[in-house]
């Protein structure tokens, strides 16, 4: 498909190394290093201002980092407007305000990347749309307008929205922090649903028990730095550092 | 009907009642809106004899006591309006000195006008987009060679023999239909990340916006024709509406900022997360949003534009109002300017009202449910 993708499968799939970001004169992400593998899983939780956002928000450019490579899928990020657009075809984002497109309908939404981007025949995007809303339990809702919609459903829309450009990455930004409580649950579904197809996932959340079902890896960070990075059994029953330690004690004592 | 008695419902088997009596219905309005205490009710009947005071001699003036039929001041008798004047002098109302053997000219245009106009906006017409084509491209084709002719068997129409409601609507489309792209240009250049660009629209933007639009038609008619070369000279009409174009063009750069600013980051995110690139982020997500909130703003300035028109009767061209003004200096018409100008804001009112009322038919059928 593309001249760029020629590593072996091993490779990982997302590669950062020593990234550092400045906000002006503020130093958000300090070396940042991880490698995900194809498939893989991770959560990322912290407390807020930590640059965890920050930080999967520059795998697909929407912020940009300073020092340090990315490595996306065997293509480096760098200022290159080709790059950058390669890298967002194949990494999907899912927001934390869904950031649906409200003048245009669900099946428009899930429709309008793929025949602009991948240049789709519109009647083949729109049985791939339906696939997903389908996958996602809100077909129905394909005629209506995203203000029509209830937060759960408009997130899972936003989901398949994502996969409708058929991803092989996929970012979530604090996916159910402005949902309704009764409302996490359906779109957390989805996520797991999503996760057992084996897709790459990068999550941050601060749902831990998503994290405790899913995720392959937990990485915490803390002051722009990645504090610490475990299984999820490890992660929760016996936190290296004190830092991790004091934040899961303040996040699960409720 | 409405319960009166407290009934004990089990929790979560409340009915749905129906509203209260008063609520609904003429008599609860007018006792609601106009009659709900002594001090409201006086006001009414204040408002309602102030009304009978200005609109019964008007409507007196106007229609009762006016002369319709006629074709001179000897015919105005009654001591109304004397239409008669405006009867007479339509024609040159309309055409201005556009010689009387080629007005289907200047009617067809009208009725391709007219017709194309309706393809755009009814929605139950199909082929919108070659609507579209039509009324950009064809169109104006069409329209220049009629109106002006000089070939194919037409005789040619100078422009200063255009005039009349035919050259106040030949400024205004014009006007509007060139500002219109070239102001959402502006606007996405001077939000633009490229220094360059961005500087140059805002130059751009605050030298057509701090000039006051007399000085630019003075400017076109005037003073451009000492800087061009001997025997260089274009059509007087062009220059005004260059002029036109380049002032209206920086207001509407300014309201469509103001609408590109009002949409959230988070669509540009989504739409630069989706592999968008800038001409199809902008062209999809980010202008149908941000036209769509100021659709008020950007009417209004055609409103404006369309009314500002009369202005070019400074540089010698007449518009709709000039040729008035100047059917009001005929010795045998003379004291009839309150119905020449009566006449010219009715006119006016007619077109501006009608853009009005399709901008809110416009708006109300492009919302689509809630804000986020």
């Amino acid at each position: 498909m593309t001249g760029t993708r020629h590593q072996p499968e091993e490779q990982p799939i997302v590669q950062l190394q020593g990234v550092h970001k400045w906000y002006g004169e503020f130093h958000v992400l300090k070396n940042i290093n991880m490698d995900v593998g194809k498939g893989e899983r991770i959560v990322i939780c912290g407390p807020s201002g930590s640059g965890k956002s920050t930080m999967i928000r520059c795998i697909n450019r929407l912020e940009e980092h300073q020092k340090g490579h990315i490595i996306v899928d065997g293509t480096e990020l760098t200022s290159d407007v080709k790059n950058i657009e390669q890298i967002r075809r194949e990494v999907g984002m899912v927001f934390q305000h869904f950031n649906l497109f409200p003048h245009l309908t669900v099946l428009e939404n899930c429709v309008l990347a793929p025949i602009w981007v991948r240049k789709m025949p519109r009647a083949e995007a729109e049985e791939i749309a339906m696939h997903y809303l389908e996958k996602v339990r809100i077909p129905e809702q394909a005629k209506k307008y995203p203000g029509q919609l209830s937060g759960g459903q408009q997130q899972r829309v936003a989901i398949a929205r994502s996969l409708c450009m058929n991803p092989a990455i996929m970012l979530f930004d604090e996916p159910t922090s402005a949902l309704d409580p009764e409302m996490i649950k359906e779109v957390l579904d989805t996520m797991i649903e999503l996760a057992e197809t084996g897709m790459t996932m990068l999550c941050v959340t601060h749902e831990m028990g998503f994290a405790k079902t899913v995720a392959n890896r937990v990485v915490f960070m803390d002051g722009g730095e990645v504090i610490e990075v475990n299984e999820p059994h490890e992660f929760f029953d016996n936190p290296q550092h004190e830092r991790t330690q004091l934040f899961l004690s303040q996040i699960l004592q409720h | 009907m409405s319960e009166t008695t407290q009934a004990e419902y089990e929790p979560g088997t409340h009915p749905d009642w129906e509203p209260p009596a008063t609520y609904v219905g003429v008599i609860g309005w007018l006792r609601e809106n106009l009659f709900s205490n002594w001090f409201n009710s006086i006001l009414t009947v204040i408002g309602l004899y102030l009304a009978y005071l200005i609109f019964v001699p008007l409507i007196n003036w106007a229609f009762v006591h006016a002369d319709w039929v006629g074709d001179s001041r000897d015919a105005c008798t009654s001591g109304g309006a004397c239409w008669v004047f405006v009867r007479v002098r339509f024609d040159q109302f309309m055409y201005g000195l556009y010689p009387a053997s080629e007005y289907w000219r200047v009617n067809t245009v009208a009725l391709l006008l007219v017709a194309s106009l309706l393809w755009l906006t009814v929605p139950r017409i199909p082929y919108k987009r070659y609507g579209v084509l039509f009324t950009l491209i064809v169109f104006p084709v069409i329209a220049v060679y009629l109106l002006s002719g000089g070939a194919f068997g037409l005789p040619h129409v100078e422009t200063t023999k255009w005039g009349g409601l035919t050259l106040t609507l030949i400024l205004a489309l014009v006007g509007i239909i060139a500002a219109f792209p070239l102001g959402i240009l502006l606007a996405l250049g001077r939000r633009s990340q490229m220094p360059i660009v961005r500087a140059m629209s805002v130059a751009y933007i605050e030298l057509w916006r701090g000039v006051p639009l007399i000085t630019v038609l003075f400017m076109s008619s005037v003073m451009l024709p000492l800087f061009l070369p001997e025997g260089v000279n274009f059509d007087k009409l062009l220059r005004a509406l260059i002029g036109i174009v380049m002032f209206q063009s920086s207001y509407i750069a300014e309201v469509v900022r103001g609408g590109l600013q009002a949409i959230p980051k988070g669509q540009y995110e989504a739409a630069d997360a989706l592999g968008l690139s800038y001409p199809k982020k902008m062209g999809l997500i980010i202008l149908p949003q941000a036209l769509k909130l100021v659709i008020p703003g950007v009417v209004n300035t055609f409103n404006e534009l369309f009314k500002d028109t009369t202005l070019v009767l400074i540089i010698g061209l007449f518009d709709l109002l000039a040729i008035i003004q100047q059917a009001l200096e005929d010795p045998n018409w003379l004291g009839y300017s309150i119905e020449g100008y009566v006449f010219a804001g009715v006119v006016f009112w007619i077109f501006c009202f009608g853009m009005s009322r399709y901008s809110q038919a416009l708006e109300r059928k492009l919302h689509t449910g809630h804000k986020r």
